[in-house]
C-alpha cells in the first residue's frame, strides 16, 4: 500500500485514495449485495458492506471511516470470495482501518481496536503473543474487567493461559520489523 | 516424510491438545517434523487488521527461517497462522514491489519454489488416505462428525489453494477414512466470530448457537476442526454441550496412540462421555 502525501491526500478522491491503497477498485460493484447476505456480523454492523461500497463511490469519507462496520469485519472474506466481480472486501476493510487509525478518527468500536493493539504490542514484546499479560493489558485500557471472568479462570485452570512468556531469541529482529513497518509507510 | 513445523502461539496455551495430538499422530505416521527455529507471531487477524506491511512482515521472518533451514515444506496446523503466512506468500508472488521492500526489511530473499501447506492437506495430499487407513487400530464406528471448516483454512481461495470454498469435503474424507460416518450440513463454513468473543461476545455467541444447533439437526454427536479459535468459541459459546474435537484427535483415538486422556483434560466441555458411549475410549 503507497503511503500518500498529505497534499496529494487532499488533492485525491476519498474513492481513489482507497484504490490506491488497497488495490481494490470499488467502482466495479453492481450492488448484488452477495457480500452483505453472507456476511457473518453485516446483522450487527451500522453500515452493510453493500453500503460501504457505495459511500466510498460517493467519497462520505467521514461516515465510512467513522462507521462502526469496518471494525465489525473479522475477515471471514465470505464477501470477497464471492463478489462475482472480484473485488476483495475485506482487503478492503483492512484499508478502511489502517486509513482511520491514520487519520486520527476515532475507531467506532473502541475496544476492538484496543484489543488489535494489545495484540500487537504482545507480538512487539515478545515476538510472540503471551496471553496472560495481553489479555490484563487490554482490560486496563478498555476497563472491560468483569467480561469472560469466568471462562477465563477455567481456562487458567486448565493450563491454557501460561503464566510465564515464551520469549524468542530474536527480539531485536522483531523490533527492528516494526520500526521499519512505522516509519517508512 | 519430512517438513518444516510452525506451531504457532497457541500450540502452548490455548490449542495444547490440537499442538500435542498433532506431533503424536503425525509420529505414528512415521513423519519427521523439524520445529522452525526460533519462529515469531503470524501476526493474526489484529496485524493485518492495523498494519498491512506488518502483517505481511511477521510472516515472512518465518518463512526466511524455514526456508534456510532447508527441512521441506512447510506444515501448519492453525489455520489462523496458515492463512497468514499464505497471505505473504500471494503478495510475494503478485507483487514484485512489495515481494523486494519485505524482503528488504526482514532481510532474505524469497525462493517461489518454497511451499506452505496446511496440516488438513499435509495429511490428504502428501501422507494420503491409503496410509491413513492402514494406521487405522479402532474405526471410529458410528461417531457422526460434523466437519466445520471455517474461513481461514478456505477463503480466500485465491490465497489458500485449497479445498473448494464453498463445500469443503478434505476433512470429510478424513474422517471417513478414519471410520466415522461425518454428516452433510450447511453450516461447516460459516463464521464462528473469530476475535469478537473478546469485545462481542453476545454476537459469537449467536454465530456460535446457529452453527452448534445446526450441527445437531443434521445429526451429528460432534463437531470437528481444525482452528484453535474456531474450537475455543465453539466450546465456549454454546449451551448445547456438544463436544468439539480437533480433527488430529480424532486421529490418535483410530490410531490408538498414548496419552489421549491429557487432550480431553484439556477441553471445556469432555468429550469422553461421548467416546465411552461408542466404546472408543
Amino acid at each position: 500500500m503507497e503511503a500518500l502525501t498529505n497534499r496529494e491526500k487532499m488533492e485525491m478522491s476519498f474513492l481513489e485514495e482507497v484504490k490506491r491503497k488497497s488495490g481494490e477498485d470499488p467502482n466495479l460493484c453492481y450492488q448484488c449485495l452477495k457480500c452483505t447476505a453472507g456476511c457473518p456480523t453485516a446483522p450487527y454492523m451500522d453500515i452493510r458492506p453493500n453500503n460501504i461500497i457505495r459511500m466510498i463511490q460517493m467519497g462520505m469519507r467521514r461516515e465510512v471511516l467513522g462507521s462502526r462496520a469496518i471494525w465489525l469485519c473479522v475477515s471471514c472474506e465470505t464477501c470477497g470470495t464471492r463478489c462475482p466481480n472480484e473485488i476483495d472486501i475485506g482487503v478492503l476493510m483492512d484499508s478502511l482501518r489502517e486509513m482511520a487509525i491514520e487519520e486520527g478518527i476515532p475507531a467506532q468500536e473502541r475496544n476492538i481496536l484496543l484489543l488489535h493493539q494489545a495484540f500487537v504490542q504482545s507480538i512487539r514484546r515478545g515476538g510472540r503473543v503471551h496471553e496472560a499479560t495481553m489479555l490484563i493489558d487490554y482490560k486496563l485500557k478498555s476497563k472491560d474487567f468483569m467480561t469472560d471472568l469466568i471462562p477465563g479462570m477455567k481456562l487458567f485452570l486448565k493450563g491454557k493461559i501460561p503464566l510465564v512468556p515464551s520469549l524468542i531469541k530474536g527480539r531485536d529482529e522483531i523490533k527492528r520489523i516494526f520500526e521499519k513497518c512505522e516509519k517508512g509507510k | 516424510m519430512k517438513f518444516s513445523y510452525f506451531p504457532g502461539c497457541t500450540d502452548h496455551s490455548t490449542s495444547y491438545e490440537y499442538g500435542r495430538s498433532t506431533l503424536s499422530v503425525l509420529e505414528a505416521l512415521g513423519v519427521e517434523l523439524v520445529e522452525i527455529e526460533d519462529w515469531n507471531c503470524c501476526g493474526a487477524a489484529a496485524t493485518h487488521s492495523i498494519n498491512h506491511l506488518l502483517s505481511l512482515c511477521l510472516p515472512a521472518r518465518n518463512i526466511s527461517k524455514a526456508q534456510s533451514a532447508q527441512a521441506g515444506p512447510l506444515v501448519v496446523p492453525c489455520a489462523g497462522c496458515f492463512n497468514m503466512l499464505k497471505r505473504t506468500e500471494y503478495v510475494f508472488k503478485q507483487d514484485e514491489v512489495k515481494r523486494k521492500k519485505i524482503e528488504e526489511i526482514v532481510g532474505f530473499t524469497y525462493q517461489p519454489s518454497f511451499e506452505i501447506l496446511a496440516l488438513l492437506d499435509v495429511i490428504l495430499n502428501r501422507i494420503g488416505l491409503e496410509k491413513i487407513r492402514g494406521r487405522v487400530k479402532r474405526p471410529l464406528k458410528n461417531l457422526k462428525t460434523a466437519c466445520y471448516y471455517g474461513c481461514a483454512l478456505v477463503r480466500h481461495p485465491k490465497i489458500t489453494h485449497f479445498d473448494d470454498p464453498e463445500n469443503p469435503q478434505s476433512m470429510d474424507r478424513l474422517m471417513e477414512s478414519l471410520g466415522a460416518q461425518p454428516v452433510g450440513w450447511s453450516y461447516k463454513n460459516d463464521c464462528c466470530g473469530a476475535d469478537l468473543a473478546l469485545t462481542h461476545g453476545d454476537v459469537v455467541r449467536e454465530l456460535v448457537g446457529r452453527i452448534v444447533l445446526m450441527s445437531q439437526e443434521a445429526g451429528a454427536h460432534c463437531i470437528v476442526t481444525s482452528c484453535g479459535l474456531c474450537q475455543a468459541n465453539l466450546e465456549m459459546r454454546q449451551d448445547l454441550g456438544v463436544p468439539i474435537f480437533y480433527f488430529t484427535e480424532l486421529m490418535g483415538v483410530a490410531f490408538d496412540v498414548d496419552g489421549r486422556d491429557r487432550w480431553w483434560k484439556k477441553h471445556m466441555i469432555s468429550p469422553k462421555r461421548l467416546l465411552d458411549s461408542l466404546g472408543l475410549t
